[in-house]
């Protein structure tokens, strides 16, 4: 099912929890809402699913205008953190709620509901625990419970509010993977939100980045790593440093001073560039400061270095150095950015 | 055999101590405790009647006085405890769900009937639901104090607190996403309501039912005055046992006294099984 949301507003008392945010989500598209708490992520995944209704703005599933259905009638699959299963009820029965609770003209015969909640127990490996109650279950299995309860109904669209984030990081490894396969095969247009970038990059098709109730940026994990659009983006995924320059006649200057670095449009702004993409260097037109620490991150090192600023506190930035590199403490490092991103703003 | 392999292969032992100190000295003071304020009178209370015999003991149990007031003193503390049941879990929902003005104030009500003295009670509600009182005169010819519905009145007065106070902690622990999850699966407010929130709080139901039914069982002051002590019709088991006293027949009261002791007994244990299953099924609710 496609989902379209159009200049979607959502004020919780007068604060604009979102503002004008629109968005295409393709059929069968697998779409992670990434963001910082307080963003909007999940007020928008909830605006989807019909728990609350915008300010302004409309919301359609395919063609339909969805903007004024209750949540019963969008008939979508959602997920929820803390897995919100009833707590009363067996796996099996869990399962079966949305189409044991229908009305009897819609409602499939017992052995047909039988049937089913026995093929999505197969479907997310939970077969043989079906008379087992939530709190017999671990957190990883009970999430996985509290997805076939969502998919029995046949959503349009599943939803998952932040899915793994009850779970330890090893099983929220294994649930990513496993949720990724699980996508594959049944194709549903899925929406999920997170605060983990590592999962959104890794799982989903496209990432839709938000930063108070506005979206930054919308595509791939590619995308938005390596051509980030706004400082936010530039910051919030992966690591960066970022310095103030201006840029004259093509040279980048920084404090006044040429860097090697060089830019096409005159301007004032952020330099913004990524550990990785920075090299050691002798040549007297480079940044320098003072290495104050030095960190082994699994293949690579770390080093923070403190740019001098006048007798203001010092830019901190962090670059990526070989492991046989000569880097000490306390002595100076040269650098250069082999990859930047300038964003114009006030100094 | 060494010592370990000893308490390996025997069926039943103490736990082993814990790092939490006090153990020994803890369960003491319990059992001493309990010995002084129940064990021992309760133990009394068999040993005096026990002085009956078999025969007489039956010939009290089965005296058509004592069984009808044990009737009426049963039925209606289950009759109230029921109706609290329905009533207590509406207003324990009120309480609890919304927020309105005066919310407060209602809250702090609902535990008056653990302060009030239950004779002051007794007395208001005898004037309001006679034949001649406020609420009674609307409902004649057909009567409400003075009959076994009056005494029903009196103890849902009593045991109200009882289930609004078991049910409220767990009611404000209901998770709205739970709500919210029914929802998206297609549940109406009246299926959310009655197929995932109530369910789920069957065993703080129980417990308050439990209660208010026992504390309805041993009433006495509020009762007396609303019920008319009718012999055979309106009069609760308690009275009977304070009228034998009063004759001086020490044996006959302790006797009603152990056969609603057993009674009550047998009733509390078969609800904390009820519970304790449902504890296990549900989780630790």
């Amino acid at each position: 099912m496609e989902v379209t949301i159009n200049n979607i507003r959502k004020e919780f008392d007068k604060f604009a929890a979102l503002n004008d945010v629109s968005l295409k989500i393709a059929s069968g598209e697998l779409i992670a809402l990434l963001g910082p708490s307080g963003s909007g992520k999940t007020t928008l995944l909830r605006l989807i699913a019909g728990l609350d209704y915008p300010t302004a703005g409309q919301v359609f599933f395919g063609t339909e205008d969805a903007s004024h259905s209750s949540v019963q009638e969008r008939n979508v699959g959602f997920v929820f953190q803390h897995y919100a299963l009833f707590r009363h009820m067996t796996v099996a029965q869990n399962i079966g709620f949305g189409l044991k609770i229908r009305p009897s003209a819609t409602r499939p015969p017992k052995a047909e509901i039988r049937k089913r909640v026995s093929d999505l127990l197969d479907m997310v490996q939970l077969s043989g625990l079906e008379n087992r109650y939530p709190n017999q279950l671990s957190g990883g299995q009970r999430q996985r419970v509290a997805l076939a309860r969502a998919m029995a109904i046949e959503p349009r669209i599943l939803l998952l509010d932040e899915p793994f984030g009850a779970l330890d990081a090893k099983v929220r490894k294994e649930l990513r993977r496993w949720l990724r396969e699980f996508h594959d095969r049944t194709g549903h247009t899925t929406v999920f939100v997170t605060h983990d970038q590592e999962e959104a990059l890794e799982l989903a098709d496209r990432v839709v980045v938000m930063s108070q109730g506005k979206i930054e940026q919308v595509g791939s994990a590619d995308d938005v790593y390596d051509r980030p659009q706004s400082p936010f983006v530039f910051s919030f995924i992966g690591e960066s440093s970022h310095l103030p320059v201006d840029v004259r006649d093509g040279t980048v200057l920084f404090q006044g001073e040429p860097i090697g670095v060089s830019e096409g449009t005159n301007t004032v702004g952020d330099l913004f560039f990524r550990p990785e993409d920075v090299e050691l260097t002798d040549d007297p037109h480079a940044l320098f400061g003072k290495v104050t620490a030095c960190r082994r991150l699994a293949g690579t090192r770390i080093a923070e270095i403190d740019i001098a600023n006048n007798g203001h506190a010092p830019f901190h930035v962090e670059v990526e150095v070989p492991l046989h590199a000569p880097i000490e403490l306390g002595s100076e490092a040269r650098f250069r950015p082999t990859r930047w991103k300038i964003f114009p703003g006030q100094k | 055999m060494t010592a370990s392999a000893t308490a390996n292969t025997a069926g039943w032992r103490m736990k082993q101590p814990s790092i939490i100190p006090g153990f020994g000295l803890t369960l003491g003071f319990s059992l001493t405790y309990l010995s002084l304020i129940i064990l021992i009178p309760v133990a009394g209370l068999l040993w005096r009647s026990a002085e009956l015999g078999w025969s007489g003991f039956f010939a009290i149990l089965t005296d058509e006085r004592t069984l009808r007031a044990l009737y009426v003193s049963f039925g209606t503390a289950f009759l109230a405890a029921l109706v609290n049941v329905v009533f207590g879990t509406i207003l324990a929902w009120v309480l609890t769900r919304y927020r309105f003005p005066g919310r407060r104030l209602i809250d702090a009500m609902v535990d008056l009937p653990f302060a009030l003295p239950t004779a002051v009670a007794g007395i208001a509600f005898a004037a309001l639901y006679a034949p001649n009182g406020w609420v009674g005169s609307l409902f004649m010819p057909f009567r409400i104090a003075f009959t076994p519905l009056g005494i029903v009145i009196a103890l849902i007065f009593i045991g109200l607190p009882f289930v609004v106070r078991t049910v409220q902690p767990l009611m404000e622990e209901i998770d709205r996403e739970v709500e919210e999850a029914a929802a998206t699966l297609g549940a109406n407010r009246f299926q959310t309501i009655f197929k995932v929130l109530l369910p789920g709080l069957t065993p703080a139901v129980l417990t308050g039912f439990a209660l208010a039914f026992a504390r309805g069982v041993g009433e006495y002051g509020s009762v007396i005055f609303i019920a008319g002590n009718i012999p055979y019709v309106s009069e609760i088991a308690p009275l009977l046992i304070v009228i034998r006293l009063e004759e001086f027949n020490y044996a006959g009261a302790t006797a009603i006294a152990t056969i609603m002791l057993l009674i009550s007994f047998a009733m509390l244990l078969v609800i904390n099984l009820i519970q304790a299953w449902s504890r296990r099924r549900y989780g630790n609710v």
